[in-house]
């Protein structure tokens, strides 16, 4: 089992997030991470899902994702050819005793703080998984109350884009 | 950089042309090709959306509809009244308006059409659209849904269709607005005919059916991400071209998409050519004629012993529009050990699914077998002389075949096999699912593509007498004979009253042995004759009379009911049935309920462990030979 990163271009239309989740969960693919938003072109959106399987069983699911009629194009970012970032906003223990070294952690994050109670801080951070799960490793011994964390958004390294979406769209596509 | 998942990649031109696509096939089943809007917008007539829906069936030359009308889809009926061009068929249960659909696909090559209302009428269509996604068949269901302001609400006969049928649709649309309606019916009648066939939902909530809008056509698709590929890769034809030659041991298995791309002249050409044995699975029997030499039957579960021991022992399979499905392949670890795979599919996931190719060829059947005979130069038969001498002598000594069961009750396999020679020429066959289905795929001869419809994937009991309605009403100056069994035959008789009052004269041959007869061979075979459930009670005994009696109720329905007791009787039973084409006939034939279905592979074993009957194992002597 290995992680792999796939950017789908969909039709933006309803029920195109379910058709697409469900040939993962059909097969029991869990799926690590999903982030979803539109792109350039507001009649297409971008997908990004991040899914453990066999290079084999990513195949036959790709080959299902590409047969959906609102699916446009499928690519899989590899992790040292694309840029991979998730966000996360995460509320820590800090009061006057802790709240200086909580601060000072933060900053070797570059997390900037976006509330500050008397007892917590909430930071926001952003940074490939690793980086995220670092900086949660450090927090930990503060006492994290609460956090969240977007899905991974990918795209790919260099000048060329994934696909010229103008292609795809036509003049009575969904605006 | 990134790296593409590979996917099916057509030309610019493709892409950009999608519709016209199409024309690089002309065989497919015809889809409709609305060309770019001609007037100006202001010119189209303003319609409601019910009267939008008849208008667009009628430009898309739809000539019948199976359905049932009821809340949510009322409106419809009412322009449906005044449509000199459509014909509506008035069914007894959504499922029979969806396998009917599905048998005048398949008779026909168009799309087939069903229409159903809301919540409980569009789930009585889950059935028929599992079936025909599972064995590609081309069909459109229309069904209303609850008004738009109602949706998702748990309303009175509300069920979210679209949701419920995705993963057994090629593609579902829930229509937003009047507007769309013209091009979502173009849009889905193309999606469900081209590339590979499949079942397509438009769900059509009340108020848009009754509200009105302009009605534009024909309409401008709009299908971006739909480009199925048609034309196969000029590399893969020579390389897999390459193959076939130096092949000792080559097997061409043959699947449903040489039926649906309409490649059987074009196989029996390849064939000829090669000099290959064919193979023809139960989705593709009549591909190939059942009398040609080259010709060695069904593969898998139920097949022939020469067919599976070939695929077993080939050195080469060249597939064309099948799929590996496990009722052929058996244990997929021990398929076909020593085969390189050549395979041919116009759905690119088929590919390397179920089991690694050598050569992968994406592309419709039709053009690419063409372009593999183009491609292919002969070095003569003499390498292919020890495996027809092996296949010769499997044919010779492990022919299908059965044994009279001394119990005073007709021989199934001998009265399907009847049927099947005292039938006029042209009869189109269907049959429901399990020991009868496969019966009539053995005993029957088949020489043309499309004369066998069954439900092969989905396995759907009760396909028949439906199918066989769609079939007859696709081609009514044919025979169209039912091979049914009892139990399925209780599942949908009730279609046989819409054939008597619409005047579809089928036949449909009753195999009653007065059991689930394959459940019961596997409880025979495999639970140690502890016969759970499987007594239908349909035979005649002193403790209790045939429950139904066939021959009663087929007269209740409006057709004629005959009976076949005794082996003398059958044949004049048969040709009774054959004169009659004024109404439907029922035949019931009492058989008896031990005979069973061989060969067998038993579920979950090599292809090696075929039994040519109970505990037969064939003797593949001369294995090391070759």
């Amino acid at each position: 089992m290995t992680t792999h990163t796939l950017s789908v271009l969909v039709e933006n239309k309803p029920g195109v997030l379910a058709r697409v989740a469900a040939l993962f969960s059909r097969r029991g693919f869990n799926i690590d991470s999903l982030a979803v938003g539109e792109t350039e072109h507001p009649g297409v959106s971008r997908i990004t899902i991040v899914v453990d399987v066999e290079a084999g069983s990513l195949e036959q699911v790709t080959k299902q994702l590409n047969k959906l009629i609102h699916v446009l194009k499928i690519v899989e970012l590899e992790a040292g050819s694309s840029v991979q970032r998730e966000l996360l906003l995460v509320k820590v223990r800090a009061d006057a005793a802790t709240r200086g070294q909580v601060i000072a952690a933060a900053e070797l994050f570059k997390a900037r703080s976006v509330d500050v109670t008397p007892d917590t801080v909430t930071f926001e951070v952003t940074g490939n998984r690793d980086k995220i799960e670092a900086f949660l490793e450090v927090l930990e011994p503060f006492g994290i109350k609460e956090l969240v964390q977007s899905g991974t958004v990918a795209l790919g390294r260099g000048a060329k884009s994934m696909a010229s979406l103008s292609r795809y769209v036509s003049p009575n596509s969904q605006q | 950089m990134s790296t593409p998942v590979k996917a099916p990649k057509p030309g610019p031109q493709a892409a950009k042309a999608g519709p016209q696509a199409a024309k690089a096939q002309p065989a497919r089943p015809k889809a409709p090709r609305p060309a770019p809007p001609l007037g100006a917008p202001a010119a189209a007539p303003v319609l409601t959306g019910a009267q939008a829906v008849v208008r667009a069936l009628e430009e898309l030359e739809v000539e019948a509809v199976f359905g049932i009308p009821g809340g949510a889809i009322l409106p419809a009926y009412d322009p449906l009244l005044d449509s000199e061009k459509v014909r509506h068929v008035l069914v007894r249960h959504e499922q029979g308006a969806g396998h009917a659909a599905q048998g005048y696909a398949l008779a026909t090559g168009r799309v087939g059409v069903c229409m159903a209302t809301s919540g409980p009428g569009a789930t009585n269509l889950v059935t028929p659209l599992a079936d025909a996604h599972m064995d590609s068949v081309p069909i459109v269901a229309i069904t209303g849904q609850v008004a738009s302001t109602a949706i998702g609400t748990d309303a009175f006969q509300e069920a979210d269709i679209v949701g419920i049928t995705m993963p057994i649709t090629k593609h579902s649309y829930l229509v937003t607005s009047g507007e769309e309606i013209p091009r979502v019916l173009a849009e889905a009648f193309y999606v469900a005919a081209s590339g590979r066939p499949g079942p397509v939902l438009v769900d059509i909530p009340k108020d848009i059916l009754s509200g009105t809008a302009p009605f534009v056509w024909p309409p401008k698709m709009d299908l971006p991400g739909y480009r199925p590929t048609t034309q196969p890769h000029g590399k893969q034809i020579r390389e897999a071209a390459a193959l076939i030659a130096e092949a000792r041991r080559p097997v061409l298995y043959v699947g449903g998409g040489v039926v649906k791309s309409g490649a059987h002249a074009e196989l029996r050409e390849l064939a000829e050519l090669t000099g290959a044995p064919v193979i023809t699975t139960l989705m593709a029997r009549g591909a190939f004629p059942d009398s040609h030499p080259q010709h060695l039957g069904m593969p898998g579960m139920h097949g022939t012993v020469p067919a599976v021991h070939a695929l077993q022992k080939s050195d080469l399979i060249v597939a064309l529009g099948a799929r590996f499905d496990d009722r052929v392949t058996g244990k997929l670890d021990t398929f076909a050990p020593e085969a390189k795979i050549v395979h041919v599919d116009i759905d690119p996931a088929e590919i390397g699914k179920n089991r690694e190719v050598d050569v992968p060829i994406v592309g419709d059947c039709k053009a690419a077998i063409a372009a593999m005979t183009e491609a292919y130069a002969d070095p003569g038969k003499e390498r292919l002389k020890t495996w027809w001498e092996t296949l010769d002598d499997l044919r010779g000594r492990y022919p299908l075949g059965y044994t009279d069961i001394d119990d005073g009750l007709l021989t199934p396999q001998w009265v399907i096999q009847r049927l099947g020679e005292l039938a006029p020429e042209g009869t189109i066959w269907t049959a429901g699912v399990g020991q009868h289905q496969m019966w009539a795929s053995q005993f029957i001869k088949y020489e043309a593509p499309g004369t066998f419809l069954n439900s092969g994937g989905l396995g759907t009991m009760g396909y028949a007498v439906p199918a066989a309605m769609g079939a007859k009403l696709g081609q009514m100056d044919r025979t169209v004979w039912a091979v049914d069994g009892d139990g399925c035959f209780q599942m949908t008789n009730q279609e046989l009253a819409t054939c008597a009052i619409e005047g579809i004269p089928i036949k449909v041959a009753v195999i009653n042995n007065g059991n689930l007869g394959m459940v019961r061979q596997w409880q025979t075979l495999f639970y140690g004759q502890r016969y759970s459930n499987t007594n239908l009670s349909t035979h005649h005994s002193e403790a209790s009379p045939r429950v139904p009696d066939f021959v009663k109720l087929a007269e209740a329905l409006g057709c004629v009911g005959l009976r076949a007791e005794t082996p003398d009787e059958v044949d004049a039973v048969i040709q009774q049935a054959n004169a009659i084409d004024d109404r439907p006939v029922v035949v019931d034939f009492t058989v008896g309920p031990d005979a069973m279905v061989w060969p067998m592979v038993p579920a979950g074993v090599s292809n090696d462990e075929i039994l040519y009957a109970r505990d037969v194992r064939p003797n593949f002597d001369d294995e090391g030979e070759i």
